[in-house]
């Protein structure tokens, strides 16, 4: 029913090479450099042995303070799933952002039309500008909403409430007033922790 | 905009909006020029708080995605969470979350069509929509409590089997005879229950259909109207349902296989003009083919008692009354419940056929209890944007029909 996973990776280390393709939990994942993603993507919906025709999900990571990785390494990142439904498979395309301050990456509309809320929704939270878009405003956020909120540095309280002023009449923003908290800490144990391990007795004192 | 061009504010308190959208039109005459719709007024930043909240305090979240077919959202989730962890799921829990897999697609599809008649003027398809929605309710409350809400499902399997009892009517108004009527189908299981109610769907999906399928009104409003054509429906994003209509044979229960789908017989059916009819007419098919899969659950179910949630101490809770008596179990589940459990770093992405399309949900974990990052890709999301293109050239009252087959839920466009 479905073609093997092997089968997709031999058509991808032809097309690109076998460096940057990673296989994981049954899926291939693309790293490419920013400057060929527009090309790549064509690449991968035309050439006839791939034909992704579909952009199943497109979406963005911040990855300020994923554990293990070196700060210096790029914040953002831009993270496409495509599917094909003609040879029935998936493949993931990520493409780290260099610029941290101002983002950019080019738009996929002209590829798929299904891209064009996907990355307006990106730039509202990301603030990840993408070049050639026909129409990116914000989509999710409010009007006049200011800031990103999907960044790491975004509190998740938020910084503006809104609530009715009677004496003014009208609906107003102030700062937030609830503090932030979190019941249950974000814990990154060891790597092979709770595994059952034989317990070992500290080694007995000798006598001097 | 031109000055001979109109202005409507459409929504977002508009009862066909199903929801809150606020559409901008404008208007030549009742011709829709352009559209624009504005969205978010749900947003409830869901990707976000499940970055704060370990994976089992993230599952009810997914719930009020789309809260017309909660169990395939949390479907998905889990399925995201447990590819990273690498764990089996327990056979009966598979044939369990299938069968209530298919119940939501009723249930979703029984919203939809109630909703999308009364949109176009039919009031009686909702109230016959309602009520069997109320069964599966009762179904639902019977499983685990929650009506609405379940967080069922739940990683390495569902919470809990099906209970024997079905709950019963009680009233102190009615007469005996009267409730001894109304509880005619509730003195077995849970099982039972669902037997019947999947078995008598069947004709209450015929009563719908006679009050539609021919009625000159409901063609007139449907037929011809908002057609997606089958070339360009991939690329437009199209999943499930919408996508079928189109003529497009595209099914991840039948293309992907997840859970037990493969080993279950059921057809895929398929439009031919890509039009708001065939879009109704699909919809209706896949309730009758939801039934075909219930049934087969119930049988295998019946036959095959077993565990419903991994054994897994790590990832799942022990059994209550092991707790009672063992130290280890206790410990177990006090560390599930207070810091979770660790995921192994990697990413996955995990979809599954949603009753409105493909949801997906990509997870990107470095080794924390918590996600890192959560993505989730609704279907109705990339189906309203389409809106744009394909309202423009359509009367007013059709954009309504519009919306309305595309089977729209705002808590899951917003998020």
């Amino acid at each position: 029913m479905r073609p093997p996973l092997s089968q997709l990776k031999n058509v991808l280390v032809k097309m690109f090479g076998g460096a940057n393709l990673t296989e994981a939990f049954q899926e291939l994942t693309l790293e490419v450099p920013l400057a060929k993603l527009s090309a790549t993507m064509r690449q991968l919906r035309d050439a006839a042995d791939c034909s992704f025709d579909a952009l199943a999900d497109m979406t963005g990571v911040d990855y300020q303070g994923f554990t293990g990785r070196d700060p210096s390494a790029p914040r953002f990142a831009v993270v496409y799933h495509l599917l094909s439904t003609r040879h029935n498979w998936r493949l993931r395309v990520r493409a780290f952002i260099e610029n941290e301050k101002e983002p950019a990456v080019p738009s996929m509309v002209p590829l798929w039309l299904s891209a064009n809320w996907l990355e307006r929704e990106c730039f509202d939270m990301f603030g990840i500008v993408f070049d050639g878009h026909p129409d990116l405003r914000r989509i999710l956020t409010d009007y006049d909403f200011t800031g990103y909120p999907f960044r790491k540095d975004f509190p998740l309280t938020g910084h503006v409430e809104m609530r009715y002023d009677p004496e003014q009449k009208k609906v107003i923003y102030e700062p937030v007033t609830i503090e932030p908290r979190d019941n249950v800490p974000r814990i990154v144990r060891e790597p092979h922790y709770g595994d059952e391990k034989p317990m070992s007795l500290p080694p007995a004192e000798t006598p001097r | 905009m031109s000055e001979h061009h109109y202005q409507l504010n459409f929504g977002p308190q508009h009862p066909s909006a199903h929801g809150v959208l606020r559409l901008v039109l404008e208007l030549d005459g009742e011709v829709v020029v352009r559209a624009d719709p504005h969205i978010g007024l749900l947003h409830r930043g869901t990707e976000k708080l499940m970055e704060h909240k370990t994976y089992l305090q993230a599952l009810p979240y997914v719930d009020r995605l789309d809260y017309s077919s909660m169990m395939a959202n949390e479907h998905a989730f889990c399925l995201a969470i447990e590819k990273l962890l690498q764990i089996e799921v327990p056979i009966r829990a598979q044939y369990l979350r299938v069968m209530f897999d298919e119940l939501s697609r009723i249930m979703n599809h029984m919203l939809w069509v109630g909703t999308c008649a009364l949109d176009l003027g039919a009031m009686t398809v909702f109230l016959f929509g309602a009520r069997e929605r109320e069964s599966i309710f009762d179904i639902l409350e019977a499983t685990c409590g929650a009506r609405m809400h379940p967080n069922y499902y739940r990683p390495g399997g569902v919470y809990r089997d099906l209970a024997d009892k079905m709950p019963q009517y009680q009233s102190s108004l009615r007469s005996a005879s009267e409730l001894a009527k109304k509880n005619a189908n509730r003195q077995g299981s849970v099982l039972d229950f669902i037997e019947d109610f999947a078995k008598q769907l069947p004709a209450r999906v015929d009563d719908i259909e006679t009050l539609l399928t021919d009625n000159r009104i409901w063609k007139q409003r449907t037929v011809g109207i908002g057609v997606v054509p089958t070339d360009q429906a991939v690329a437009l994003g199209c999943t499930g349902p919408m996508l079928r209509a189109s003529g497009v044979a595209w099914d991840l229960r039948k293309k992907q296989p997840y859970a037990v789908y493969e080993k279950l017989d059921f057809d895929i059916p398929v439009g031919t003009g890509g039009d708001c009819y065939d879009r109704y007419l699909v919809r209706m098919e896949e309730c009758r083919q939801s039934v075909r899969l219930v049934l087969q659950c119930v049988d295998w179910l019946r036959a095959n008692p077993g565990p419903v949630i991994s054994d897994d101490r790590k990832i799942a809770p022990p059994p209550r009354a092991e707790m009672k008596a063992d130290m280890e179990a206790l410990i177990h589940h006090f560390k599930l419940f207070t810091e979770g459990f660790p995921v192994p770093a990697g990413e996955a992405y995990a979809a599954v056929e949603h009753p409105k399309g493909e949801l997906g949900v990509y997870l990107l974990s470095d080794g924390g209890n918590k996600p890192f990052r959560a993505r989730l890709h609704t279907p109705d999301f990339v189906h309203l944007s389409m809106l744009a293109a394909m309202a423009p050239g359509h009367m007013l009252s059709d954009v309504v029909a519009l919306i309305g087959t595309y089977d729209i839920v705002f808590g899951s466009v917003d998020r």
